[in-house]
């Protein structure tokens, strides 16, 4: 059994869930169910960080432009920190394509000019 | 020989000692350990300009404490250091204290101090009403004042420069020896020589005697611990307010500061020269012993809590004499309080001795005796304007807590004894002084050193050496 | 002297929004006066992403929240005016400001909103008692270190305090290859929302100390030890219960502060319990025509918040503007058991409806929100759950509020049955 706390809504909930079933106990409503189940199958989370700028700006805030796999978190790092960025940007910006094979784009979250 | 007289140690006695040397045609050298002046006692202290009725008749210290007290005014406008006269009064509290205040009176009328008067609860009360309602009389010392010592230090150290005198930073003082008609003294930044030696080390005065097989006396480090309130309790006193000492303890001092924050503080235990930690045991003293005078006091809104390290020594006095093993080697030592007060006396006092060792005083035909500095909060509003349009920094505000612009860090970073870390910046124009303590612009002041010093960011300390406070850049940086 | 219609003093999120909204009720002549190089605020260098969810319903980092706003501030004629610093607020509405470009400048304003933000509290505020080394941060000042300067203050962080700011940290100093040994909190429960527990500290393995403080600091120049302690309910530290820590860095976390120097200048009144002005329901405060929203008002749990309260200040001025004023007899809310404090702190009778803000002083399961005209209930809402680091809110309606006899209207919380 894995204890997981659920961030569905503030109200934070101690869920167990099976590790070979994934059923879940301990939530309060059906949205914890899903949630502690795909916590254990298949958890994601959007990476934010920020790149070298080359210029006088000195870094540039950015993010993956949706979830990827837990564990490429550090991949996704790695090939963030490789970056070097020139103006102009903006908002939105692909920087890196599929990075580190997990579907996601790195993406700018501010505009450089 | 490299100088006429070198200097060991660069606080408010030993700058005061340069400050004195160089109105004279001299070779003088000061040797400073850290990497910044005023770095130990004189940099965390109570900022008390005493009255002189504390010391013993008779003593160095009755007889400097007075008259440095008396000089304070006039070379604090000279140098343009912030010194306010606002007095003091030991409060009494107990049958006990009565008599304390009657004691202390009449020392200070043997020591010559002006115009103390012995008031009763009341007339006490009228004077500073948030005082505790048992205070039961007060002796009033109106030449009592406060001062910023660390300026003061700053203000005759770049003076002293100004005139001649050079100052060697991170210049630790390790080995001394005797060579003919002087002395050798060894640094990591070199070896140098003078013909006399001034030994103003504060907490490690007696390791500097030592050196010179002097062991006529002991420094007794002892570490005093304050809370440093925000200014929305500066007013909650406008004198100085000392408690009686008893057999309790010497009680804790309240007072505005020149910048007009609260100070609060100290107590006194036997410490290690350069152990500045603050403990639970010592604050929580300050705390309930201030509140016995000054029940009122709203410690939330305090902003730092600091301890300092005074250079108590095992004599009764001020060690203010030529070494009586070492002939040319003389002591500004064991300057235990009042030595703030009497650093302006101390000068002129070692001055002395070295005349009557031998040394030749001509006196300088060009000498400059004044500074001035730009404060920006206190121009009108038409001299912050000419300062903005001769340069736009002075009209970008880095500390908005204590209104300092970039032209005002700029101008510090450029001066004589320009600083070298966040906190050596901080001491120059109060950036980071205020309530959020350089949350905001700490990060800017840091970049603003980088650049004026052409040092990089990860370079910049935040006070004395190893106290860095970035350990690299993110990705490598833009190099990489 | 210069005038102007509405000046705004800050062009952080709540600064922007309240332009806005004055801008849409017809104020066309919008100064916006902002300390920093660039409008944004906080949000500029809060990089992460969780913003917006209520707003625009989707998740947006720091920088894409503000510059929603700013790229709508730009189809206006309102003016941002960067790089300057008011110095000075009258009571009489005259701002006395500071920039580079302007020199120092007198400007009259018809109206002003107060939109300044907060500030941390940093090591001297709780007197952690301890060696005077560096590698001591507020979290906030190693978070602009890190994410606009790109600098790492430190490899082996220990965070005191669990509030969002010390949990977003730990999670993006991970990231960038520090160790971040452990986050200590002096309260039994953390200050900070759950996902960032979840996120930030177990998706690392990172240990949350609840009911503990750091009572020891160590370390000549640089810092070398923390020592953590439990502490007991009155949240003294318990002897024997030391644990250290090998670290160079230590983040506080430790609590926001409403800056309110402008306001106290200018002789707002200030409610000790937010350390913010006393505002009526549409955020003017005790100076007619001087209006504050966000974090100068109250410390918010979500920028969505501050956005939409922004808003209605922004209104509220603009129809100020317009002459319109805010008249009734003065009913005051008072924060009864419970609840830390209420915004606004009162209202006037005859009011449309009221929303009231306040934050309650322990975590409450199943628990409800009660709303008392002495001994007269006249609403009760049900929360399943509350916590001191969430910003709760009810709405009262003008059918309800018509039934108030007293002057004051109780909020309170009336706990479950055990």
């Amino acid at each position: 059994m894995k204890e997981l706390i659920c961030i569905t809504c503030p109200k934070g909930c101690h869920l167990k869930v099976d590790e070979e079933t994934f059923a879940v106990t301990g939530n309060s409503c059906p949205r914890g169910a899903v949630y502690g189940a795909n916590e254990l199958r298949s958890p994601v989370r959007v990476v934010t960080s920020t790149v070298v700028v080359e210029g006088p700006a000195r870094r540039l805030p950015v993010k993956t432009d949706r979830p990827i796999p837990k564990g490429k978190m550090f991949a996704v790092m790695e090939e963030i920190a490789k970056l070097r960025v020139k103006a102009p940007v903006a908002v939105g910006d692909i920087l890196i394509p599929n990075v580190a094979g997990t579907d996601g784009n790195v993406v700018a979250t501010k505009n450089l000019q | 020989m490299d100088y006429d007289v070198i200097i060991i140690g660069c606080g408010v006695i030993g700058a005061d000692c340069a400050y004195e040397l160089a109105k004279y045609a001299l070779r003088v050298g000061i040797l400073e350990a850290s990497n910044d002046v005023a770095n130990g006692t004189t940099k965390a202290n109570s900022a008390i300009v005493h009255a002189g009725y504390d010391p013993l008749p008779g003593t160095k210290m009755a007889r400097l404490n007075v008259r440095g007290s008396a000089m304070m005014g006039e070379l604090c406008r000279k140098l343009d250091v912030p010194y306010r006269n606002n007095g003091s009064l030991v409060v009494s509290l107990s049958e006990e204290d009565d008599e304390t205040l009657r004691e202390l009176y009449a020392r200070g009328a043997a020591n010559g101090v002006p115009g103390l008067r012995l008031l009763t609860g009341d007339e006490a009360l009228a004077l500073e009403p948030n005082l505790s309602p048992g205070v039961r009389g007060a002796l009033l010392a109106p030449s009592a004042g406060i001062v910023n010592p660390w300026e003061l230090c700053l203000a005759l150290a770049e003076t002293a420069v100004r005139n001649g005198a050079e100052l060697h930073l991170s210049a630790p003082v390790t080995a001394i020896g005797r060579i003919e008609n002087g002395w050798m003294l060894c640094t990591p930044k070199g070896r140098f020589t003078a013909r006399y030696v001034v030994n103003a080390a504060g907490t490690r005065a007696d390791q500097i005697a030592g050196m010179v097989g002097d062991r006529s006396f002991a420094i007794k480090p002892t570490k005093g611990e304050y809370y440093l309130l925000d200014k929305s309790e500066g007013s909650r006193v406008d004198r100085v307010i000392f408690q009686c000492p008893s057999k309790a303890g010497k009680g804790v001092l309240v007072t505005p500061t020149v910048h007009g924050n609260l100070l609060v503080g100290p107590d006194a235990t036997p410490t290690e020269p350069e152990n500045t930690a603050n403990t639970a045991a010592g604050m929580a003293f300050v705390k309930a012993s201030a509140q016995r005078s000054v029940p009122g006091i709203n410690f939330r809104d305090n902003i730092r809590n600091f301890a300092g390290v005074r250079a108590n020594s095992d004599h009764e006095d001020f060690i203010i004499e030529e070494s009586a093993v070492a002939p040319g080697f003389f002591h500004a030592a064991g300057i235990r309080s009042p030595g703030l007060s009497a650093a302006p006396a101390i000068g002129p006092e070692v001055l002395d001795l070295l005349r009557q060792a031998g040394l030749e005083l001509n006196a300088k035909a060009e000498y400059t005796d004044s500074r001035r500095r730009i404060r920006f909060h206190e121009l009108s509003e038409e001299e912050k304007n000419e300062m903005i349009r001769k340069d736009p920094r002075w009209g970008r505000v880095i500390c908005r807590c204590e209104t300092v612009t970039e032209g005002e860090i700029v101008e510090a970073l450029h001066t004589p004894i320009p600083p070298v870390s966040v906190n050596g910046v901080k001491r120059r124009v109060g950036a980071g002084m205020g309530r959020c303590q350089g949350g905001f612009c700490g990060p800017r002041v840091q970049e603003i050193i980088a650049r004026e010093l052409g040092l990089d960011p990860t370079e910049v300390l935040m006070d004395w050496e190893g106290t860095w406070v970035l350990c690299g850049e993110t990705k490598g940086g833009a190099k990489a | 002297m210069t005038k102007h219609e509405l000046v705004v003093i800050g062009g952080g999120p709540a600064g922007l929004a309240a332009a806005l909204a004055a801008w849409e009720q017809g104020v066309r002549d919008i100064l916006i006066l902002e300390r920093d190089k660039e409008a944004g605020g906080i949000l500029n260098q809060c990089i992460h992403n969780g913003f917006g969810l209520h707003r625009f319903k989707e998740e947006l980092t720091g920088p894409e929240y503000a510059g929603r706003f700013i790229d709508l501030v730009k189809q206006t004629d309102i003016r941002i005016r960067t790089d300057t610093m008011v110095l000075d607020l009258t009571a009489d509405r005259i701002l006395h400001t500071v920039s580079p470009q302007h020199g120092y400048e007198a400007i009259q304003a018809g109206a002003v909103i107060l939109a300044m933000g907060c500030r941390e509290r940093t090591r001297g505020a709780i007197s952690i008692p301890g060696a005077r080394c560096s590698g001591i941060f507020t979290a906030g000042a190693a978070q602009r270190f890190l994410n606009i300067e790109g600098y790492m203050v430190g490899k082996r962080v220990v965070i005191l305090g669990s509030g969002d700011i010390g949990l977003i940290m730990a999670r993006r100093m991970t990231l960038e290859g520090a160790k971040v040994l452990a986050c200590v909190e002096l309260m039994p429960y953390s200050g900070g929302l759950n996902r960032n527990i979840v996120q930030c500290l177990h998706d690392f393995d990172i240990p949350l100390y609840l009911s503990h403080t750091v009572t020891d600091i160590r370390g000549r120049d640089r810092l070398e030890q923390v020592v953590v302690s439990e502490v007991d309910e009155r949240r003294n530290p318990i002897p024997g219960t030391e644990m250290v820590f090998d670290c160079d860095t230590l983040l506080l976390s430790v609590g926001l502060l409403p800056e309110n120097e402008l306001s106290r200048q200018a002789g707002i009144e200030i409610d000790p319990r937010t350390n913010g002005p006393v505002v009526w329901e549409n955020r003017e405060t005790s100076i007619p025509g001087v209006f504050a929203c966000g974090n100068v008002l109250h410390v918010h749990d979500l920028v969505d918040y501050v956005s939409a309260e922004s808003e209605s200040a922004g209104a509220a001025a603009a129809a100020y503007l317009q002459g319109i004023r805010a008249e009734g007899e003065e009913v005051r809310l008072i924060p009864g058991s419970g609840v830390g404090y209420t915004v606004p702190q009162h209202f006037h009778r005859g009011v449309e409806n009221v929303e009231i803000f306040f934050r309650v002083r322990n975590i409450y399961h199943n628990a409800a929100i009660r709303v008392t005209d002495g001994e007269k209930q006249i609403a009760r809402f049900k929360r399943e759950h509350m916590a001191p680091g969430e910003m709760e809110n009810v709405r009262i309606p003008k059918v309800l509020l018509d039934r108030i006899a007293g002057n004051t209207l109780t909020v309170e919380i009336e706990e479950a049955a055990q």
